[in-house]
C-alpha cells in the first residue's frame, strides 16, 4: 500500500521536477534575440562633448519637478539652499552629471537617466502594471496611481536607475520618462537635449541616433572608445553613449547582452504556461489525497462524526 | 479527518505568563517603530538605500519566514500524499505555525510597501502583471493565508462546540450592573454559536481535504517564485546564487526546513510546556530530511559546476565564506541525520534541525541580501528600529502561538495511542469542562 503510494508520490515529484528542469535547460539553446524597435525615442549622450554645466539637470528639474514632484537638494555647505546640488540620481533627480576624473589628462563628465531598455527589467518584474513601455516610442513610464511601492523595479534594474523617496511619508518612485508628459508633449524633445548648449545629448530615433554615433566613431576614430554604449547592452537601450573613457569607469556597469527579463521570463512563462501546470498538480494532488484518506478512513479508524 | 480529533489536546495552563509579558513588550516595540515608519516614512526607521531597497523585512520575515513557516506544507505532503498517517497527530501544531508565519510575512510586507494604499490592484485585472514573479508570489500567499485559516479552523469549531463561554459569561456578569445584559439572550447566542458550530464543523470535514491540497500546491508555486523573484538580478546577484535553478531550490529548501522546524518547535514546545517528546513522529520525519538535502546540494554542487563556479565557491572570501557556512551546516546536519542512533536523541535531533535551519536559511539570506551587490558604493545593514520591527513581528507570532494552543486542542495528545484506537480519556467527552476537570490536560472527542 505504502509502496503504490510511494510510487504514485515520485511520478507527481517527477512531474514538477521535469517541468521545472525542462524550464531551466530549456534557456541555455533559447538565444533567438527578440527584434529591437529602432523606431522608440531615445537619446544619445556624447561624453566628449560634455562642459559639465549641468544646464540639463537644471531644465529637468524645472520642467518636470511638479509632475514627478522633484524637490531641491541641499548641499552641506549650503543652508540656505541656494543651489540645487544633488549628489545622486535619487528620489528628486532624474538626471545627474557627474566628472569622473583619474588624472589630469583623463577625464570626463557622465550623464545618468534611465536607459529606456528595449525589454526593460522593471516593467517584467511590476506586480501591478505600475511600469509600462509605450510600444510605439519605447518610453517607460512609471504610474504612481497603481504603484504599490515594493520596490522591485529598483532590485530588477542592472543601471539602479529607478529611485525611491525613502524621506517621504507618502513616496513614489522617480526616474527619467523623456519628458512624456512635459516638454516631450509640448514641444516634441527632452528638455535636457532642448537645454543642452554644446549638443552633446541629442534626441531623436533610435535608428538615426546610432546613425549619428556610428559617423562620429567612424570619423574620429582616435577620440572615442569604440564602442556605442547601449546598442547591445542587455537587449539594447534606447539611451546611446558615447565617451573617451572605459564605460565602467564612468559608471555604467559591464553586463552581458542578453536582457535579464528574457531569462527570468522564459523560466516563470515555462512553469506556467496557461497555467496548465498547477492545474495538473492540484488534480494530480487531489487524486492522491483523496485516495489516501478514502484508506485510511476505511481502515478501521472506526471515529465518524457524522 | 473526520475522527481525528481525539489527537489533539489543548494546553492547560496561565495564558498570561511572565514569557508573555516579555513579548508583549517586543511587540510593543516593534508596533511604536512601525508607527513611525508610517508617519515619517521608511527611510525614518530604515537603512534600506536605492541600492538595496530590499532590507531585512523582505530577507527574514517573507523570504526566510515563508520557508521556517513551511512546516504545515512539508507535514500535509508527508500525510496526504505520502500516506504517512502517523504524523497526523502533528499537523495542527504546524499548520498554526505557518499561519502564523505566513500571515505575519503578509503583515510585514505591508509595512514594508511604499504606496500601500494601492494595493488593492493586485485584485484589478487590468493590472496584472503576469511577467511578475512577484504577482504570482503575492496573490499565491493570500490565497494561502485564507487556506491556511480554513485548514486550522476545525480545531476553533470544536472548541466553540465544546465551550460553555465561561469567560464570556464572567464577563457579561462583571458588566452586569452597568449594562444589565440579557441573561437569556445571551444563552441563546451561546447556543446557537455552539450548534453552528457542530452543524459546520463534520461538513468542513468533508471537503477539507480538497483544501488540504489547496495548501500543498499553493505553496509549491510560490516557493519556487520566491526563488524567481531573484531571477531578474542577473547582475546583481553573484554566481554563487543566480541560478536557473533557483525555483526548484528554493522548493525543496522550504520543504527541508519545513520538516526541521515542526521537530525543533516540537522539542522547544515539550521543554517549555512540560509535556513528552513525540519521538518516535519526530525521527521519523528526520528520517526524510537527508534525502531532501541530498537532492539540493547535488543540485547545488551540480549546478555550480556546470556554470564553472566551482572555483569562487572555495576562493574563501566574503561570498565563499557565506556560501560555505550555508552548504557546511546543512550538509552537516544531514550527515548526523543519516544515523539511526542519531534520529533517536532528542538532543540530537535538536542540534541538527537547528543546523538545518540555520543553512537553508542563510541560503534565502544569502540570495536575497548577502550575496546580493547592486554596485560600488552600497551597503546594507539593517538599523536598530528596523531590527526591532522584524523583532516585534517575531514575538507576536511566539505570542500569538503560546496564547492559542491553550485556547484551542492544537498540540499532539500524548495519551492517543495512534488512530483506531479509542483512548480511555473518551469517557470524559461530555462532561470536560473546565469548571469541572482540574485535570492537566483536556481531552477532546
Amino acid at each position: 500500500m505504502s509502496k503504490q503510494s510511494r510510487r504514485s508520490f515520485l511520478k507527481t515529484i517527477g512531474f514538477g521536477g521535469a517541468a521545472l528542469v525542462a524550464s531551466t535547460t530549456g534557456l541555455s539553446h533559447a538565444s533567438e534575440q527578440p527584434p529591437v524597435n529602432n523606431e522608440a525615442l531615445g537619446m544619445l549622450y556624447d561624453a566628449t562633448m560634455c562642459v559639465g554645466c549641468k544646464a540639463c539637470m537644471t531644465a529637468c528639474k524645472r520642467v518636470n519637478g511638479d509632475f514627478g514632484s522633484l524637490a531641491f537638494e541641499k548641499a552641506p555647505f549650503d543652508p540656505d539652499g541656494l543651489w540645487d546640488a544633488p549628489q545622486d540620481l535619487s528620489g528628486s533627480t532624474r538626471t545627474l552629471i557627474k566628472l569622473y576624473k583619474e588624472s589630469d589628462k583623463e577625464w570626463s563628465y557622465i550623464k545618468y537617466s534611465c536607459m529606456h531598455c528595449q525589454k526593460p527589467s522593471c516593467v517584467s518584474v511590476c506586480p501591478v502594471s505600475a511600469m509600462t513601455k509605450d510600444k510605439v516610442t519605447g518610453i517607460v513610464d512609471y504610474n504612481k496611481d497603481t504603484c504599490i511601492g515594493c520596490r522591485y523595479c529598483q532590485v530588477g534594474c542592472s543601471f539602479n536607475i529607478p529611485k525611491f523617496q525613502w524621506e517621504k511619508t507618502l513616496p513614489q518612485i522617480v526616474k527619467c520618462d523623456l519628458c512624456k508628459n512635459t516638454n516631450l508633449k509640448e514641444k516634441g524633445i527632452t528638455a535636457c537635449a532642448q537645454t543642452c548648449p554644446v549638443g552633446a545629448i541629442s534626441f531623436g530615433k533610435r535608428r538615426e541616433l546610432l546613425d549619428i554615433a556610428h559617423a562620429r566613431l567612424r570619423d574620429n576614430p582616435g577620440r572615442y572608445i569604440h564602442h556605442v554604449y547601449g546598442e547591445f547592452e542587455l537587449g539594447g537601450t534606447n539611451h546611446l553613449y558615447l565617451a573617451a573613457v572605459p564605460f565602467h569607469k564612468l559608471g555604467l556597469p559591464i553586463v552581458p547582452q542578453d536582457a535579464p527579463a528574457e531569462f527570468s521570463e522564459k523560466i516563470q512563462h515555462t512553469i506556467y504556461k496557461g497555467f496548465v501546470a498547477p492545474v495538473a498538480l492540484y488534480s494530480t494532488l487531489c487524486f492522491i489525497a483523496l485516495k489516501n484518506q478514502k484508506r485510511q478512513d476505511s481502515n478501521g479508524n472506526g471515529e465518524d462524526d457524522k | 479527518m473526520a475522527g481525528h480529533h481525539d489527537e489533539f489536546i489543548k494546553l492547560e495552563g496561565k495564558i498570561f505568563t511572565r514569557s508573555f509579558f516579555v513579548m508583549l513588550t517586543l511587540v510593543v516595540i516593534g508596533f511604536f517603530f512601525i508607527g513611525v515608519r508610517y508617519v515619517k516614512g521608511i527611510g525614518a526607521v530604515s537603512n534600506m538605500s536605492d541600492g538595496y531597497p530590499w532590507g531585512i523585512w523582505i530577507a527574514y520575515d517573507v523570504a526566510t519566514g515563508t520557508a521556517i513557516a513551511c512546516g504545515g506544507y512539508a507535514v500535509a505532503i508527508l500525510i496526504y500524499i505520502r500516506n504517512n498517517w502517523k504524523f497526523h497527530p502533528l499537523i495542527r501544531s504546524a499548520l498554526l505555525t505557518s499561519l502564523f508565519g505566513y500571515g505575519l510575512a503578509g503583515f510585514s510586507v505591508v509595512v514594508d510597501l511604499g504606496r500601500y494604499w494601492n494595493s488593492y490592484g493586485f485584485f484589478i485585472p487590468s493590472r496584472w502583471q503576469i511577467n511578475s514573479a512577484m504577482f504570482e508570489v503575492a496573490l499565491c500567499v493570500m490565497t494561502y493565508t485564507l487556506v491556511l485559516i480554513i485548514e486550522f479552523l476545525p480545531a476553533v469549531l470544536w472548541s466553540l462546540e465544546n465551550s460553555k463561554g465561561v469567560t464570556l459569561r464572567k464577563v457579561a456578569d462583571w458588566l452586569h450592573p452597568r449594562l444589565t445584559p440579557d441573561e437569556a439572550r445571551l444563552a441563546s447566542g451561546l447556543e446557537w454559536v455552539r450548534s453552528s458550530a457542530a452543524w459546520l464543523r463534520p461538513r468542513l470535514d468533508k471537503v477539507l481535504v480538497f483544501f488540504i491540497v489547496l495548501g500543498i500546491t499553493l505553496p509549491t508555486m510560490h516557493q519556487s517564485s520566491l526563488g524567481s523573484l531573484l531571477l531578474i538580478a542577473a547582475t546583481k546577484l553573484h554566481p554563487l546564487w543566480h541560478t536557473g535553478f533557483l525555483p526548484l531550490l528554493f522548493l525543496i529548501n522550504c520543504i527541508y526546513i519545513g520538516y526541521s522546524i515542526v521537530i525543533l518547535e516540537s522539542i522547544i514546545s515539550s521543554n517549555a510546556f512540560k509535556r513528552e517528546i513525540e519521538l518516535n513522529e519526530l525521527s521519523g520525519l528526520s528520517r526524510i530530511i537527508p534525502w531532501l538535502t541530498v537532492i539540493w546540494l547535488s543540485v547545488r554542487v551540480g549546478d555550480l559546476a556546470y556554470r564553472g563556479q566551482l572555483g569562487a565557491a572555495i576562493k574563501l572570501d566574503f561570498y565563499s565564506c557565506f556560501f560555505l557556512l550555508e552548504f557546511l551546516l546543512v550538509a552537516g546536519g544531514s550527515i548526523i541525520l543519516f544515523s539511526s542512533r542519531m534520529r533517536r536523541s532528542p538532543r540530537w535531533l535538536f542540534i541538527t534541525a537547528a543546523m538545518i535551519i540555520l543553512g537553508g536559511g542563510l541560503y534565502r539570506f544569502n540570495v536575497y541580501l548577502i550575496g546580493f551587490n547592486p554596485g560600488q558604493g552600497w551597503h546594507y545593514f539593517p538599523s536598530i528600529a528596523e531590527l526591532m520591527i522584524t523583532v516585534g513581528v517575531i514575538a507576536l507570532e511566539l505570542l500569538g502561538y503560546q496564547v492559542l494552543v491553550k485556547l484551542f486542542p492544537v498540540l499532539p495528545n500524548p495519551k492517543h495511542a495512534g488512530s483506531g484506537h479509542k483512548t480511555a480519556d473518551n469517557s470524559h467527552h461530555a462532561g470536560t469542562h473546565e469548571e469541572i476537570l482540574p485535570a492537566a490536560v483536556h481531552v477532546g472527542k
